[in-house]
């Protein structure tokens, strides 16, 4: 059975940064447009990293900022002060 | 980048608040000062292991919070200085704002109170303050949901008095009754109900694609709110998975209990929800998803994968899932058939949904509509427009555990009621459904003394006999405003003259 | 099972029957029918005959339905909580042995409901 985790944020201008840095680092993910909100989902495990974040906003990001936009999640949740996982193990 | 090596990580600062922050009792015994935390039968070796994916410390948090509040309550001013009510989509979509207001708004206050209240209960520091955060969250909500809606009790009816009809009309004893039944138990099962049952199985459904759908109906404010409550319950929902986890890892005793608990709650919850799969399908007049369809993604793709992970655990997906796998071709229909029959009770209006609809809703249910509930609309149309609009004058039969109308069919028989009953100690007790009765036989003490709204009117507890006496004297409910049919209604007609239209045709409209 | 508590949790029935002022519940529920949405919740007199409960009582509350008029209830198959049951048109409630709480469930057959689907 397929077991699938999955993020949603609302759709604002700080998602698309998380968006696009997700797309880079879970190129698997698939990702859902529905009214006013984004839903990612990927097969056991998706990935938000600090570094690509930083990257595409071109300045610090706090990987908590992340909390600020997103709606639901689904998966073992696994952060520091690099990354953000959700998981199925 | 010298600054930054000497904040602390977070792994650290969340170490330093949830465990060095704490201490031992040295003069009292823990027993003393936790007295509620021994008598479920759940058994704690090691507070230690209780972690927080995201953690959150103090700091943090405010500072998210704040920011969070500061989006929100700009997009309100701005919603209610541009007069947003004027641009969703059609004014039926506030009733389910009114059914949100009475029915959901008190459930974050009573969420509020249970979880300040267990926060109180756990020996363990991290599992207070993950509480007690939780506690502040949904106050946040309760506030914020009576603010944001707040604009439309200016200018539609039924939004006046929700708190107070919460504790007394007929249908609020659903929601009203759950989270007692929650917050009468003990902590552990309150965690095992709120955060992993309802917020991390089940809340999804009404916060992520109702509230999608909210936008897609003009609704600034409650999208907003919405979202912004949900990020806070992303949190909920984690720490729902996490309270699960710890304490089936404590101990081996500890796996049947919260099976028992998982099985009566995911069907109290699922039950609860059912208010919810009409106001997606029926009461939002741009449509995003069906129920079915959110029941799919939300409950039997996330809930599968959930269930599949807690395998390792001993613990299996819930009893009666299946009756709620086949009910989500059915459930929406028969609860607003049953709400358009009652409407004179009720605080919201109810409607035959417009051909268009019946269209989508055909493409959505191709097994179920045509057969077996577009019939029921043409027929209620047919009497509509011959001025018979169709109330049910008697009151119905409720469930002792759920408290909902006796109104949900077999699986596999969707014209046979799932009634059953028993008795106990020489009183006869009526169930919606097999789980239903399940519950009440494990907790018989609880139920007998449930406050069902139909027993209570006939006991003359309800300052009247008549349910025109009691639906205006003791619920509050404006007759011939707040209820009744939504065509012909002042809402209708406030609505058609802000639209710049003239009323429908008024012999239509007799309510 | 029982209600694990903090201590000894016993608690009246919210429902007995000294609650409704000399009356008693019943339950009516006409399978389908599922115009009306559940089984009919009643207030009545436990030594009414069983006729009149018929006369004044089922048939007002089911009138709404284009079948009630073709029904003949009194001849008609009853239950009385899932049993059996061939009721006594001029005895009392009581005397038919239907108690407080109890459910009468009555099936006219042919009359299958609107568009011969339950409803």
């Amino acid at each position: 059975m397929s077991q699938l985790v999955f993020i949603a944020f609302q759709d604002n201008d700080n998602a698309r940064y998380m968006v696009e840095a997700i797309q880079e680092d879970n190129p698997e993910a698939e990702v859902q447009h529905q009214p006013a909100m984004i839903r990612i989902q990927a097969e056991k495990r998706l990935v938000i990293n600090r570094e690509t974040m930083e990257e595409k906003l071109g300045r610090d990001w706090d990987v908590q900022e992340m909390l600020i936009d997103v709606i639901s999640i689904g998966g073992n949740v696994d952060e520091d002060d690099d990354h953000f996982i959700l998981e199925w193990k | 980048m010298a600054v930054k090596n000497k904040k602390l990580n977070l792994k650290d600062k969340y170490q330093y608040l949830t465990r060095d922050m704490a201490w031992e009792p040295s003069y009292q015994k823990k027993e003393d000062i936790f007295p509620d935390e021994q008598f479920e039968g759940i058994k704690i070796t090691d507070w230690s292991q209780w972690e927080d994916p995201f953690r959150l410390t103090m700091d943090a948090y405010w500072k998210y919070q704040a920011e969070k509040e500061k989006k929100l309550y700009a997009i309100f001013d701005a919603f209610a200085q541009n007069n947003g009510h004027q641009n969703i989509s059609d004014a039926r979509y506030v009733n389910a704002l009114k059914l949100f207001l009475t029915g959901v708004s008190p459930l974050e206050h009573a969420a509020f109170q249970g979880y300040a209240k267990v926060g109180r209960q756990f020996s363990g520091a991290g599992a207070r303050v993950a509480c007690q955060m939780q506690a502040i969250d949904e106050l946040r909500h309760s506030q914020t949901q009576q603010h944001a809606m707040s604009h439309y009790n200016k200018h539609f009816n039924g939004l006046h008095d929700a708190a107070y009809m919460h504790d007394r009309v007929w249908f609020l004893s659903v929601p009203k009754s759950f989270f007692d039944d929650a917050r009468s138990a003990g902590p552990f099962e309150f965690l095992t109900a709120i955060s992993f049952s309802f917020e991390y199985v089940l809340t999804n459904l009404l916060f992520v694609p109702f509230m999608s759908g909210a936008a897609y109906n003009g609704d600034m404010a409650t999208v907003t709110f919405g979202f912004s409550a949900q990020s806070d319950e992303a949190r909920h929902m984690t720490l729902g998975l996490e309270v699960i986890k710890f304490i089936l890892e404590q101990h081996e005793d500890n796996v049947p209990i919260v099976q028992r608990w998982i099985d009566k709650w995911f069907w109290r919850g699922f039950r609860l929800l059912s208010l919810v799969s009409m106001m997606m399908d029926y009461m939002l007049p741009n449509k995003v998803m069906s129920w079915a369809e959110a029941w799919e993604v939300y409950y039997e793709q996330n809930g599968g994968a959930l269930f599949k992970d807690l395998e390792r655990y001993g613990i299996r997906p819930p009893k009666y899932q299946d009756v709620a796998n086949d009910a989500k071709h059915h459930l929406s229909h028969q609860l607003w058939t049953t709400f358009y029959q009652y409407s004179q009770a009720t605080n919201f209006h109810t409607w035959i949904p417009e051909k268009e609809e019946m269209d989508w809703m055909s493409e959505k249910y191709p097994e179920t509509f045509d057969k077996y509930y577009r019939p029921r609309y043409e027929y209620l149309a047919k009497e509509a427009a011959a001025g018979r609009r169709f109330y049910n004058n008697t009151l119905p039969q409720l469930c002792q555990v759920c408290q909902v109308p006796t109104l949900f069919t077999e699986m596999g028989a969707p014209t046979k009621l799932s009634h059953r009953q028993l008795v106990h100690e020489g009183e006869r007790y009526h169930f919606c459904s097999e789980a239903c009765c399940d519950i009440f036989k494990d907790e018989p003490e609880k139920y007998v003394q449930a406050w069902l709204p139909v027993h209570q009117i006939y006991q003359g507890n309800c300052e009247g006999a008549d349910v025109e006496t009691v639906v205006q004297k003791y619920y509050h409910i404006n007759i011939g405003e707040d209820n009744f049919e939504y065509i012909g209604s002042p809402d209708h007609k406030h609505w058609l003259s802000i639209k710049g239209q003239k009323p429908a045709d008024q012999s239509k409209d007799a309510a | 099972m029982s209600v694990n508590a903090l201590y000894d949790y016993k608690f009246e029935p919210k429902d007995k029957v000294e609650n409704f002022n000399g009356m008693q519940l019943l339950y009516v529920y006409w399978p389908d029918h599922l115009l009306f949405c559940a089984p009919f919740a009643l207030l009545v007199q436990p030594d009414m005959t069983f006729g009149d409960l018929v006369e004044t009582i089922i048939k007002p509350a089911t009138a709404a339905h284009p079948d009630a008029a073709k029904a003949d209830f009194l001849n008609a198959e009853w239950l009385l909580n899932d049993e059996p049951f061939t009721p006594r048109a001029d005895a009392s409630l009581k005397d038919n042995r239907i108690d407080h709480k109890s459910m009468l469930t009555v099936t006219t057959p042919g009359l299958n409901g609107i568009a011969n689907v339950g409803y």
